[in-house]
């Protein structure tokens, strides 16, 4: 298939270009030109642009096909213009043998949607005591290793993980969470726990946690990406990190990018989220530390739930959001009250997670794979739930008005999705 | 942020779920309510026809044997017909959901759910999912929220001390797990007590308790001088694990209530209590059962205050 794709407005983050061009695809690769297109497409009005790699987005497969499929969250995730995913290990069973994970990225690729590309699970079953077959776990496709939200209380094992990651080069994603300071708790420890009586995870479990990994970074090198920051006091301490030119990265989930505590209004369960939505100097910590640069990443942290699962009082709802497609217009509502540019704005879901991951996509260059996005920022929608693709429709911004759809997206050279 | 929950499109109370964010009018019409209630609980035929052929459902996802008992006893002074479910030993234990349990009630034609559950906002839920005829009392919800019994204590300040503009009120104790001090704190505000104190120690003080409009104490001394009025919280035996105190010795000891500790309030203090009391634990015998305490008198509000409710929702 070769695709010529004109009169469109592109923009290629990691080169820091946005103006009027076209892009020639064949082969499943960006092109210089080509000789005579199969289709052409006319993107006028539109904006082309890598396609977006999505640090956390949750299949729930193995074992949650109840909440999701991976039909219907990889239809969610090309409707969003998502065309990489990462997907953190806390499936049933968890991904930490090298058959399920095998088997995922089989599933995954027979469905011909965006490409998976699986975290193993850093101790099995998720249970924070011993380590799984990392070596074998990457030759399977992990990409790296993780406790998504899962605890690992015990500090010996967590140095041993990051030691023996280090020595093979294996990358750890942590999300930092004292297991013993977030115990039993459900909303960050502030006013608003306090007025709706909830139990309270305090910020401090934040920075404790993660001072403790900064430091085990600096006694083993081990290559750590930080998932989900929540607190302005994590930013401070990753902003010293990279100072220090310690081999840290972080991101940082679209909710907490835009939602604060006081969101939860009436017990809203849609607000019962991993990491807690914290105080609004929090959020505005972390909005602007992703503009700086601090935060490497904005992520959908796309974790569908059921009905059943969100019908339940605030402190027994399941917690998690749906948010693939959503990715798209809440990175531009954060970037345009960041007063940024486009092209600014799109980096923190293209050519930095790209840089995360160390993978081809993410950017528009001649040879890359053509993973490409075509959407309209300007076309604004009414969040409802009937019109998510995800078999979640759980999230805190139903109802909202929001701009940018996706028009089209192409993974692998072939158009996967069209509106 | 949504519409309060509580009130319908025309400002009037449709669930008593919480007292925070009622207004003032609201408190002081369920307030002066049971007022007239009150001399029907003092009559020998205890009873008025307001809710007669109304089904009132005690929901009690927890147990409770005097807040259950004081609603049945406000329904059938009301007429109405009460069925008292013990959900702790019958359908959550079969797995069926909250909501689930809520809708094959409401198809038994309730009029009034009384809700008392662990986790706090459950009753928010279930007034979301209820039918525009139903009414939802909330009996204590987790830590969060335990109106009737917040409106049966400003009842009871207000009859000893007939008005809220000069009192100095303090709260002694668990705050933290505390629906009921919660509850107090927002009615004492609406209503315009200028002082309300929390007092105990900063493991049972929940975080930025001050944003609710109290001044904070440690030293128990401290925050009872000049006061009017003086609410013992019930310490749970339960908060001696978790590492929240020592011992129930070392905290009566700091925060127990004794009379050369009350001698430092105003003469005329009341003490009250929301039971069931620890004797020993956070209050004395002798200032229990002393001059000072209304708890009884408390109990006896609580009827007519929870009568003020029903019929109030019962009326919207």
């Amino acid at each position: 298939m070769r695709l010529h794709i004109k009169n469109a407005r592109v923009i290629d983050p990691a080169s820091g270009k946005d103006g009027a061009g076209e892009l020639f695809i064949a082969d499943g690769k960006i092109s210089k030109e080509i000789s005579k297109a199969d289709r052409v497409i006319d993107a006028k009005g539109l904006v082309l642009a890598p396609g977006f790699i999505d640090l956390a987005a949750r299949l729930r497969e193995p074992g949650y096909e109840y909440k999701a499929t991976l039909e219907s969250e990889m239809e969610a995730a090309v409707a969003g213009g998502v065309t990489s995913l990462a997907c953190p290990p806390d499936t049933d069973p968890p991904l930490d043998e090298p058959g399920l994970v095998d088997m995922l990225r089989r599933r995954a690729k027979a469905l011909a949607r965006a490409r998976v590309y699986p975290i193993g699970a850093l101790t099995v079953k998720l249970a924070g005591e011993g380590l799984t077959e990392m070596g074998q776990l990457t030759d399977a496709g992990c990409v790296a290793f993780s406790q998504a939200n899962a605890p690992l209380p015990d500090t010996q094992v967590l140095w041993r993980a990051l030691q023996y990651a280090a020595t093979f080069g294996y990358p750890v994603w942590l999300r930092a969470e004292d297991a013993w300071l977030a115990k039993a708790g459900v909303a960050h420890d502030g006013e608003i726990a306090t007025r709706l009586g909830l139990p309270g995870i305090p910020a401090f479990a934040e920075t404790i946690a993660l001072a403790t990994i900064i430091e085990l970074v600096r006694a083993t090198g081990a290559r750590v990406h930080i998932c989900r920051l929540s607190s302005a006091g994590a930013v401070d301490l990753i902003r010293r990190a990279k100072e220090e030119k310690l081999p840290v990265t972080c991101d940082v989930g679209v909710h907490h990018a835009h939602l604060c505590d006081l969101d939860l209004g009436y017990f809203d369960p849609n607000c019962r989220l991993e990491p807690p939505l914290r105080s609004q100097r929090d959020r505005d910590a972390l909005a602007r530390a992703l503009a700086e640069g601090v935060v490497d990443c904005l992520c959908s942290d796309h974790t569908p739930v059921d009905e059943d699962g969100k019908h339940r009082p605030f402190s027994q709802a399941e917690p998690g959001a749906t948010g693939l497609e959503l990715l798209l217009p809440l990175t531009l509502k954060w970037g345009q009250a960041q007063k940024l540019s486009l092209a600014a704005t799109l980096a923190r879901i293209t050519s930095e997670p790209a840089r995360v991951l160390g993978i081809a996509s993410g950017r528009l260059a001649a040879g890359a794979p053509a993973d490409v996005v075509i959407f309209d920022p300007a076309a604004s929608f009414t969040v409802a739930a009937a019109s998510l693709r995800s078999q979640g429709k759980n999230t805190p911004f139903l109802g909202y008005e929001l701009a940018g759809r996706v028009r089209c997206t192409i993974v692998d050279g072939k158009v996967v999705y069209e509106s | 942020m949504q519409r309060n929950p509580q009130l319908n499109e025309k400002g009037e109370l449709q669930h008593l779920l919480s007292i925070e964010g009622l207004p003032r009018e609201i408190l002081l019409q369920i307030l002066d309510t049971a007022e007239s209630f009150a001399g029907v609980t003092e009559r020998e035929v205890k009873k008025v026809p307001l809710l007669r052929g109304k089904s009132v459902f005690n929901l009690f996802f927890e147990p409770s044997t005097r807040t259950r008992t004081t609603f049945e006893i406000a329904a059938k002074r009301l007429s109405a017909d009460v069925i008292n479910l013990n959900i702790t030993v019958s359908s959550a234990t079969k797995g069926e959901s909250l909501l689930d349990t809520v809708a094959n009630l409401s198809a038994m034609q309730a009029d009034i759910f009384v809700v008392r559950h662990e986790s706090s906002g459950a009753p928010f839920l279930i007034a979301r999912h209820v039918k525009p005829h139903e009414h939802v009392i909330n009996a204590g919800d987790g830590r969060h929220s335990h109106p009737t019994q917040g409106l049966l204590d400003l009842f009871t300040i207000r009859h000893y001390k007939k008005d809220f503009s000069g009192l100095t009120v303090a709260i002694v104790g668990d705050v933290l797990h505390s629906r009921v001090a919660r509850s107090l704190i927002h009615g004492l505000t609406t209503l315009g007590a200028p002082e309300v104190r929390v007092i105990g120690p900063q493991t049972l003080l929940p975080a930025g308790v001050e944003a609710l409009g109290v001044r904070v104490f440690h030293d128990m001394r401290e925050g009872l001088a000049d006061c009017d009025v003086v609410v013992m919280l019930r310490l749970q035996s339960e908060r001696m694990r978790g590492a929240l105190l020592p011992s129930a010795q070392e905290y009566f000891k700091h925060y127990g209530l004794t009379a050369d500790k009350l001698a430092l309030a105003k003469r005329d203090a009341i003490v009250m209590h929301p039971g069931p009391m620890n004797r020993g634990v956070e209050i004395d015998s002798t200032v229990a059962d002393g001059p000072h305490s209304v708890i009884l008198p408390q109990v006896t509000f609580g009827i007519a205050v929870r009568m003020a409710v029903m019929s109030i929702v019962a009326g919207n």
